[in-house]
């Protein structure tokens, strides 16, 4: 039940961000989902897309390092508590989340929020115990 | 293999007495053929005569960088311009480059130790010697070629850069010798992984690497990266070029100079004071056979140390320390002396890090500043901002515990900092345009 990310390291300068999706964008990649975490000297970029493996050569090919990493990807109802029962569930279950981000569906009727947790197996077990439903990998990048 | 049997492992006192006498010789030679070293002398209340043993040596005015530059051009040849078959000088980046000339004895000499210095590399005939130092003006490029050729290697005069053509010439003509300085060493490694070349695994045994200060850990790097057996060499135009001295590949552990032409010492750079074998100072090198352009007590700025112990090869030559740095590339930030060659030694002892670092120097509201620019590869990379910020704080941690000095680490993209062909620049100092 896991979702694989790519994390790419931003310096801060000038045309950086507009680099890596030119890049992309040039060689057929889709960006599904991105969230942007930044520091006075650096960012990190982490991104779902559509072709993971040729996002990652082509970024690497293009001086960028580039990791892969694991991470959920839950379906939350989009509604009043939705992502409390969620998040109450974790905590409930002492998972510690690293950072989230969300993004949603298509037909809005729900959010996705992708979840980067310390320990990915013990959060989608306890997930799937707790009956919150999670998307794999294709379901993500194919959206 | 030891080249040249019966003088590298002359007896001590065999060195020595020869020393003397080609001593006296020199010091007679240029008190009567060099303007500059006769007033010297004269300024000093010193004659030649008086020059007797080698301990009368420190009795002598020490030779400057600066007075190469006060004679440019030919100002302290020793011998008329029709004996000099050739002409190479310094880079000099600053001002006016220094000049060196070459009796065609001059020249037989330097081939004979760059030979001594490949086979204390453990190179040999049938070897076929890849020379990439610069060839030109720049005494490394000719220098090796000529050492190679009395080996009777075969040598190829690749020159420095071109890196696709390094490359193919290493796979398709199965170099087993690698002349370069240690900074393209790796620069040749990390592009032989970008074209999928398993370098590793190629005939390439023995790098000889020279011409700028570089760290045990790089060494450990290159030897782990290229699959051979990494050696320093040393060497400086204004004593002869590359091969005064070079470690053998038994010990690995300090540079044998070859004493049957040159006399070591060390001094305190700040006082002159001669100190005992062991201690660390700045290393002072007086040419005993050298025709062209002969120097005595020349201040070579590279700080070092002679080692006492005997060596386990055989060579009776002393030995040097790996060179800490020369005192011109010394950084004196907020008083504390800083040789970039630390800070390459604090960096590599980081897991992941890599030897791609540039040190910026600067001045804010009249405090020095240091910049330590590191890059981020796939190893220390990591999604989560705090795992990048704890690589920076460890890297400022080390560097204040080690040097004494605080810094801020700025982690920059891959590449960022230029990859050098020639001599890597690791420091830019902005104080003075400040």
């Amino acid at each position: 039940m896991k979702v694989q990310q790519i994390s790419i390291f931003i310096e801060n300068k000038a045309g950086r961000l507009a680099e890596v999706t030119r890049v992309l964008g040039e060689s057929g990649v889709n960006i599904r989902a991105l969230s942007l975490a930044d520091t006075s000297d650096f960012g990190i970029l982490r991104l779902i897309v559509d072709k993971i493996d040729a996002a990652q050569e082509i970024l690497k090919s293009g001086g960028f390092t580039v990791n892969k990493t694991d991470v959920v990807a839950v379906e939350v109802p989009d509604r009043p508590l939705g992502l409390y029962s969620i998040l109450e569930t974790l905590d409930r279950g002492r998972i510690n989340v690293e950072y989230m981000y969300a993004f949603a569906e298509h037909d809005g009727a729900n959010a996705v929020i992708i979840f980067r947790f310390d320990d990915p197996d013990a959060a989608v077990d306890l997930l799937r115990k707790t009956g919150i439903h999670m998307l794999d990998g294709e379901a993500v990048y194919n959206m | 293999m030891i080249w040249n049997d019966e003088f590298e492992t002359l007896p001590r006192e065999a060195i020595e007495s020869l020393q003397a006498k080609r001593l006296r010789q020199v010091v007679e030679r240029v008190n009567a053929t060099v303007p500059f070293y006769r007033e010297s002398f004269e300024k000093a209340g010193i004659s030649p005569f008086q020059i007797n043993t080698l301990d009368d040596l420190k009795r002598l005015p020490f030779t400057l960088k600066q007075d190469m530059r006060d004679n440019y051009p030919y100002g302290l040849f020793s011998v008329p311009l029709e004996q000099i078959v050739r002409i190479h000088a310094s880079s000099g980046t600053t001002g006016k480059p220094t000049v060196v000339g070459y009796t065609r004895r001059d020249i037989e000499m330097w081939a004979e130790l760059m030979a001594r210095c490949f086979g204390a590399a453990g190179v040999h005939q049938g070897d076929i010697i890849q020379n990439a130092y610069g060839y030109g003006l720049f005494t490394g490029g000719l220098g090796a070629h000529y050492g190679a050729e009395r080996l009777g290697a075969s040598v190829i005069p690749m020159s420095g850069g071109q890196t696709k053509k390094q490359l193919m010439l290493l796979q398709d003509f199965g170099s087993t010798v690698l002349t370069c300085t240690p900074s393209y060493c790796l620069f040749l490694a990390e592009a032989a992984r970008e074209e999928g070349i398993d370098i590793v695994n190629l005939p390439l045994r023995v790098g000889i690497h020279g011409a700028e200060p570089w760290s045990e850990q790089m060494r450990g790097e290159i030897e782990e990266k290229l699959g051979i057996k990494a050696i320093d060499i040393y060497g400086l135009s204004e004593i002869l070029g590359p091969g005064v001295g070079i470690e053998c590949i038994e010990a690995q552990h300090g540079l044998h100079l070859w004493e049957d032409h040159f006399i070591p010492e060390i001094i305190n750079p700040d006082t002159g004071e001669v100190l005992p074998h062991g201690e660390k100072g700045e290393l002072v090198i007086t040419t005993i056979t050298k025709e062209g352009i002969p120097l005595i007590r020349y201040r070579t700025r590279d700080i070092t140390r002679i080692i006492p112990e005997p060596c386990i090869c055989g060579r009776t030559h002393v030995r040097l320390e790996r060179m800490s740095g020369r005192s011109d590339d010394m950084m004196i930030i907020r008083g504390v002396n800083v040789f970039p060659s630390q800070i390459e030694s604090v960096l590599f002892k980081i897991e992941g890090v890599e030897p791609h670092y540039q040190l910026v120097v600067n001045r804010e509201d009249n405090l020095d500043t240091l910049e330590v620019q590191v890059e981020v590869n796939e190893v220390t990379f990591s999604d989560e901002i705090k795992e990048l910020q704890s690589l920076s704080r460890r890297i400022q941690k080390d560097i204040k515990e080690i040097l004494g000095v605080s810094c801020q680490v700025k982690l920059v993209e891959p590449k960022t900092i230029a990859r050098s062909e020639g001599k890597a620049k690791r420091v830019i100092d902005l104080r003075d345009q400040a």
